[in-house]
């Protein structure tokens, strides 16, 4: 399938490598090849370029450079976070999250729970949102952690974790958030804020897949998570994927470049989607919270059809969208953000996401407009559950 | 000039393995896990990937998991087996991404024995099965040591371990590529491949988990890799893997192309490349550099000679000579070598591989890592042994 037949509006999905990322990994690939943690000059040009991509990371998060350690994916930070605050504070033996988190999150959880943890997920309500009053409630001093996403993927919604961090660290625990969603799409500042750890993942913002970052706020203990050599300053083992590492620098500068028009021009497709959509079809269900949404995600329920039906439909036409997150799709249960949600079941099944990005054009977003009513509209006549 | 002599710590990825790449990097950028034609179409790049991977170890598709890279395969792989008061049994000699786990799990209550090699770098099977005990979960023994590049008799010792209901697993990074690997053959129940190692990209490597073994995963999330591995696939990875499986695959069954015939000097030295070896060049140009070296400093003393051999590999000691200004002197002159494993090399430790040969602290701090990979020369080699004449007497002196 060509590219230019095809409208990707999967982008919380993953995202096209960005041309001037590929550029400049290709280096890293065909001249520069060395192993960073040779002593020699050939391997000097990797380790050189891997310290400046951590810069580059840095810059968009507003940390320190060695406050960044790369890892090999988001799920790989989110699961190293999570571990190494357990093991540096063995009495703390509970953890509280959210009900929407991501399964990097939940899978690990649903693992220490059968080890003897005590895991709080947190609820949301219809529009998917958090209440700060239910974190002041139940966060204890025996919380190890606390880990909340930054941006929800289905939803698309905002969460304050300025202020949870702050209702962890008042209880002495530690506040990590899966910020896998957010980076890229809004601005992501970590300098005056309390978040201990933060995860982030190269492909969801036009760096290649298989690599991802674990930010680490300086002074905070950290266990290792995969050991063995002594790379990224002795905190993440394995050689380091250097042309990956490379391309995420170069992506991260580009996102701090077009973060305006993420929040402008993206934004306004977007908007200009959902509110065409809202129009045109028969009573549907925006699932999130308009108020605290990510510039780009529109998820939206269409009642009495199912949503895997209408992606086949619409593929036709070159329509990449979503329903439930990919790591979950594959699978008929609905999904567990929109049940957290308590999405009614008539609209439950029939929830589409759309995830737009900066390579979007209003021409392709108006097509999508042509071509989802109608779709809509036939289902529903063919719908055994109604109109 | 540069020269490249250090293709044990990394290789650089071959043309076609980078050509396999650029489509994952580019049109064909969906995710996997996505039910759309797009995810599909990466799918099926996945798919193709881990068929090859699969076919160069003699292995079956769901039997592989691709990883981040090698060290993440150890560690699942450790991580997994490992119980309070369960005993592992591995080699002194292995990589630290298996050493490292280890002292870490110890800590926990697991107990591990670690296994001296002889003198000349191998792994004695006998030396494994007597450190069986009823509480061992696994044995775990490289295939090929990275310094020294010395075989080790997997297969005896799994079939040893496998007498006595152990379960074997084999660290095969350095062999791959170097050697035939057949998960059948070694009778192995678990191995590790990174795929830089032997001409793939970085960031990318595989376990293997024999069909019927049960292995939880080290990351958890979503259920790529039959759940065996939580995270988006590194697609444009996977894919250069599976193409570097193929292509070593082409050169272990020895078909030469032209490139490769050019350029190459005939040693007739009657240095006899190493047995089970397909890298016939390398092995000859290793070879030369051997015997040469040997002709210019008789005291110099090539660990791991006695033993089986990959073609590429020469561990090289220099009685009286620092072995980190010796690579420091040839770096400068644009001959890149090692002082051991590039992942230890960063401290200034004696290699813990030639310690565990039982070379003194001394001997080890003299020995410097030479390893050819396909792309060199017998001008580059000429050029290293002209440096080496000149740098080795100057440090003695300064010694």
């Amino acid at each position: 399938m060509s590219t230019d037949t095809v409208i990707y509006v999967d982008n919380n999905s993953t995202t096209r490598v960005a041309p001037e990322v590929v550029e400049a990994m290709l280096p890293y690939l065909n001249t520069w090849y060395g192993n960073p943690s040779s002593p020699h000059a050939f391997g000097e040009v990797s380790r050189k370029a891997v310290e400046k991509a951590r810069g580059q990371v840095a810059a968009l998060l507003g940390a320190l450079p060695e406050e960044i350690i790369f890892t090999g994916c988001g799920t790989e930070s989110d699961n190293a976070a999570i571990l190494s605050a357990l093991e540096n504070d063995v009495k703390r033996r509970k953890i509280v999250t959210t009900a929407v988190e991501h399964p990097a999150i939940l899978s690990l959880c649903k693992v220490l729970q059968q080890r003897g943890y005590h895991i709080d997920y947190v609820p949301v309500d219809t529009k998917g949102r958090l209440n700060l009053e239910h974190f002041r409630q139940i966060v204890s001093e025996e919380t190890a952690i606390v880990s909340v996403m930054w941006a929800n993927n289905e939803s698309g919604n905002l969460y304050p974790v300025q202020e949870i961090a702050e209702i962890a660290h008042a209880k002495g625990a530690l506040f990590h958030t899966d910020a896998v969603q957010a980076v890229g799409k809004i601005p992501v500042n970590l300098k005056d804020g309390r978040i201990d750890f933060l995860s982030m993942s190269g492909h969801k913002l036009h760096a290649p897949k298989g690599v991802g970052v674990l930010y680490r706020r300086k002074g905070v203990k950290f266990n290792q998570f995969v050991i063995g050599g002594h790379q990224e300053h002795g905190l993440r083992a394995g050689t380091e994927n250097v042309p990956g590492i490379v391309g995420l620098g170069r992506a991260a500068e580009l996102a701090e470049q077009f973060l305006y028009e993420e929040q402008t021009k993206v934004r306004a497709l977007r908007d200009h989607l959902e509110a065409r959509l809202l129009a045109l079809c028969p009573d549907p269900l925006v699932n999130g919270d308009p108020e605290h949404r990510l510039p780009n995600t529109a998820n939206i329920s269409f009642k009495y059809i199912e949503g895997e039906s209408i992606l086949m439909l619409i593929n036709q036409f070159g329509i990449c969208a979503s329903s439930g997150s990919a790591c979950t799709s594959g699978s008929l249960e609905p999904s567990h953000v929109l049940r957290a949600m308590s999405v009614p079941q008539i609209a439950i099944h029939g929830s589409i996401r759309f995830s737009l990005c900066r390579y979007n054009t209003r021409q392709e977003i108006d097509t999508i407009i042509e071509k989802l009513p109608p779709v809509i509209k036939r289902l529903r006549e063919i719908s055994p559950y109604g109109r | 000039m540069h020269i490249y002599l250090d293709h044990n710590a990394t290789t650089r990825p071959d043309p076609a393995v980078v050509a396999e790449m650029l489509p994952c990097l580019g049109e064909i950028f969906g995710n996997p896990s996505s039910a759309h034609t797009f995810g599909q179409e990466a799918r099926r790049v996945a798919d193709l990937a881990r068929q090859r991977v699969a076919a160069f170890l003699g292995a079956h598709t769901d039997e592989i998991v691709f990883t981040s890279g090698g060290s993440e395969a150890c560690n699942q792989l450790l991580h997994g087996l490992a119980r309070p008061g369960r005993h592992i049994v591995v080699s002194g000699i292995e990589h630290p991404a298996v050493l490292a786990p280890c002292a870490a799990l110890e800590a926990c209550g697991v107990r591990i024995t670690r296994v001296a090699a002889d003198a000349s770098g191998v792994v004695h099977p006998e030396a494994v099965a007597a450190a069986l005990t009823p509480e061992t979960g696994l044995v775990s023994v490289m295939l090929v040591n990275n310094d020294t590049g010395v075989i080790q008799p997997v297969a005896e010792i799994a079939k040893l371990a496998h007498a006595r209901g152990v379960p074997v697993h084999t660290d095969a990074v350095q062999a791959a590529g170097k050697i035939p690997v057949d998960v059948r053959a070694l009778g192995v129940d678990f191995l590790t491949l990174s795929a830089h190692k032997f001409n793939g990209p970085k960031g990318v490597g595989a376990l293997y988990i024999r069909g019927g073994r049960e292995l939880p995963p080290l990351i958890r999330g979503g259920g790529q890799e039959n759940r065996r591995r939580a995270g988006t696939e590194n697609l444009p990875g996977i894919a250069g893997f599976g193409k570097a499986c193929e292509l070593a695959a082409v050169r272990l069954n020895g078909e030469k192309t032209e490139e490769r015939k050019n350029g190459r000097i005939n040693t007739g030295n009657g240095g006899s490349v190493d047995a089970g070896n397909a890298g016939t060049e390398t092995g000859e140009l290793r070879n030369y550099l051997e015997t040469k070296i040997v002709e210019l400093f008789p005291d110099a003393v090539v660990n791991g000679a006695a033993a089986e051999r990959v073609s590429n590999t020469s561990l090289i000691s220099f009685p009286g000579v620092n072995a980190q200004a010796l690579a420091l002197n040839l770096d400068l002159a644009g001959v890149a070598i090692s002082t051991g494993s590039a992942c230890s090399s960063s401290s200034r430790d004696p290699s813990h591989v030639l310690l565990a040969m039982g070379r003194t602290p001394q001997q080890a701090l003299e020995a410097v890592r030479f390893s050819v990979g396909p792309g060199n020369t017998a001008a580059e080699i000429e050029h290293a042994l002209q440096l080496l004449a000149a740098a080795v007497p100057r440090l003695r002196k300064v010694g």
